[in-house]
């Protein structure tokens, strides 16, 4: 029974094999890779002769300037996405759902679901051509109430809110969906009970509509909990600039710099590596809320 | 239909000019640019160009099609979409699978599994994997762009509960009629599986044409970008002292901002060729992996 088993498994390990070599290469190694957090690492010498010296990199870490501030940053703009990229499509799913126009409900949802398929670069030369102070047609929209031009990827006071805003511009259709499809899915014999007790569109909403919901929205946030420490890497990089380092320069875009740019590989992994930790650990505490209040396993 | 009462007539009212406005908000600034990139570069210089094209014109696009480096970028993109998405849809059904099977079949099933998962939950970062990269000797080759993204423990797992949900009997009845691993997966399962399959492939093509940081930490030469990682160095970054002087000579002919909005509408023009057909299945997709459990 034991060899044949295993013979008849064969061609399943077989199939494994690419998925297995490719994340071996290209995730694993990497993991490892890790370990020149704790070097001085020296490229021409390789992880293998490059001196270890310990928590040295990541002592520096904590004592350079703007670390506390990149790590604010992340934080304050990636809690602000967090509660607007969950508030808004809540609130829009309530909406559509008492449309009752098949057609205008589905074009509505075609219409603000798309920015969701553009990358941040295409969107990111969109923002910058139309929230130009000069050119853009934002300020001159906003020029006829007689503001006086926002310079909003320029200046530090209303760069994170943009970055939110325009965040939940490109995903809140996302999240729409999801809502939706979790409003079809409740049972129609609710609301045709309240009705017969009387209860209006509104009681219907809070008494029905929202426990209904309940479930979806515990696991939705619950789940964006592992995502505190990523505020949006490819969003940030498209859109910021030397001016508004103070308030919207966030860990990732710290370590591409440090890393890549100026080349201080040791320290940027540690970096790197910190975020991770803590990533992690926000990942696996989300996991058991999200067991224990919605009943739901990731892993 | 019981009649409306008024308040929820109102209601009505101001919910539907309430939805349409948001969904027009989504699409204007796009609208706008569309619009800039079809005027004229001294009216659009002036800040005349609000919904419409002012002073009709091609000149941006006829320009941006003849500059090489866009496309050599189109040309990149369009090799990095193809052998990314075979290759990517190929390993993905090869794992998801075996994970679709008991135990009993696969007595190391869990292992595999969270061999793949632990992937999802902790990452090298960007050094690290930047220099696996080097050393593997993939930097300035376009299996730099294809093979780091291939195995997406998402898209695994999704195909996976796909493939989990298939009814048992008509494998067993291809078992006992002699059909091994191989032709169940090939002549049962994938025909089967088609509505995950299609929703995979769009997450697929979508992700490998709006991946641009890669192109440009990987890619040493200029040639070598993909489409959108040359956007990103000439819409976003521009740099003077990278630019040459033919470039500026050019740009102050078709005045950057129209020319630049015509490259932001090619560069999205093939999401909004199969949008319409991409979202139907986005939907599905999104609904299969976020409302189970």
């Amino acid at each position: 029974m034991g060899t044949r088993n295993k013979l008849k498994s064969l061609p399943l390990h077989l199939m494994l094999l690419p998925g297995v070599i490719l994340t071996l290469v290209f995730s694993y190694i990497p993991i490892m890779g890790i370990v020149i957090a704790f070097q001085k690492f020296v490229p021409s010498k390789g992880i293998f002769h490059s001196k270890w010296i310990g928590f040295d990199n990541f002592r520096y870490m904590l004592d350079m300037p703007n670390f506390t501030s990149v790590v604010w940053n992340t934080i304050f703009i990636a809690v602000l996405k967090i509660i607007a990229g969950l508030v808004i499509p809540i609130i829009f799913a309530l909406l559509l759902n008492e449309v009752s126009g098949a057609l205008f409900k589905r074009t509505i949802q075609t219409t603000i679901y798309f920015p969701y398929f553009l990358s941040w670069v295409i969107l990111g030369g969109i923002l910058i051509d139309i929230l130009s102070p000069s050119s853009g047609i934002v300020n001159q929209f906003l020029g006829m109430f007689g503001v006086k031009p926002i310079f909003f990827l320029g200046n530090d006071q209303w760069f994170p809110f943009t970055l939110v805003l325009t965040d939940t511009w490109k995903g809140f259709g996302y999240g729409t969906i999801v809502y939706l499809a979790a409003l079809t899915g409740i049972d129609q014999s609710l609301y045709e009970a309240a009705t017969v007790d009387g209860a209006g569109r509104w009681k219907q909403m809070l008494n029905v509509t929202l426990p209904g919901m309940l479930p979806i929205i515990t696991l939705m946030t619950v789940l964006s909990l592992g995502n505190v420490l990523n505020a949006g890497f490819e969003q940030v990089f498209n859109l910021y600039s030397p001016m508004v380092y103070s308030t919207g320069d966030i860990i990732d875009t710290f370590v591409y710099r440090l890393g890549l740019v100026e080349a201080q590989y040791g320290v940027a992994t540690a970096v790197g590596l910190f975020k991770s930790i803590i990533s992690l650990f926000l990942i696996v505490i989300s996991n058991k809320l999200a067991n224990r209040y919605a009943g739901y396993r990731i892993f | 239909m019981h009649k409306l009462t008024a308040s929820r007539r109102v209601f009505l009212i101001v919910n539907y000019i309430l939805l349409s406005v948001t969904a027009i908000a989504c699409i204007l600034p796009l609208i706008n640019v569309l619009a800039i990139s079809f005027s004229s570069s001294s009216a659009a210089a002036a800040g005349y160009v609000k919904l419409w094209p002012v002073d009709f014109t091609i000149d941006s696009y006829k320009f941006a099609l003849t500059k090489h480096e866009f496309l050599d970028g189109f040309l990149v993109s369009l090799k990095r979409v193809g052998l990314g998405y075979a290759i990517s849809m190929v390993v993905s059904i090869l794992i998801a699978y075996p994970l679709s099977k008991e135990k009993q079949v696969l007595r190391s099933r869990n292992i595999y599994a969270w061999f793949f998962i632990v992937t999802m939950l902790f990452h090298g970062g960007l050094i690290p994997t930047y220099m696996t990269i080097k050393s593997v000797g993939l930097l300035d080759s376009l299996w730099a762009l294809v093979l780091p993204s291939t195995v997406s423990v998402f898209n695994v797992i999704l195909l996976m509960n796909f493939f989990r949900e298939l009814p048992k009997e008509i494998e067993e009845a291809a078992n006992m009629d002699g059909s091994g691993h191989w032709r169940t997966l090939w002549s049962i399962y994938l025909p089967l599986s088609m509505p995950s399959v299609a929703t995979i492939t769009l997450f697929i093509v979508v992700f490998h044409w709006n991946s641009w940081f890669d192109g440009l930490i990987y890619m040493n030469s200029t040639t070598n970008y993909p489409l959108q990682s040359y956007l990103q160095t000439i819409i976003i970054n521009v740099d003077p002292s990278t630019a040459t002087t033919n470039d500026l000579l050019d740009m102050s002919a078709i005045s950057d901002r129209t020319f630049k909005a015509a490259q932001v509408f090619l560069a999205a023009f093939p999401i909004l060729i199969v949008y319409p057909f991409l979202q139907k299945y986005f939907m599905k997709g999104l609904v299969m992996g976020s409302v189970k459990g």
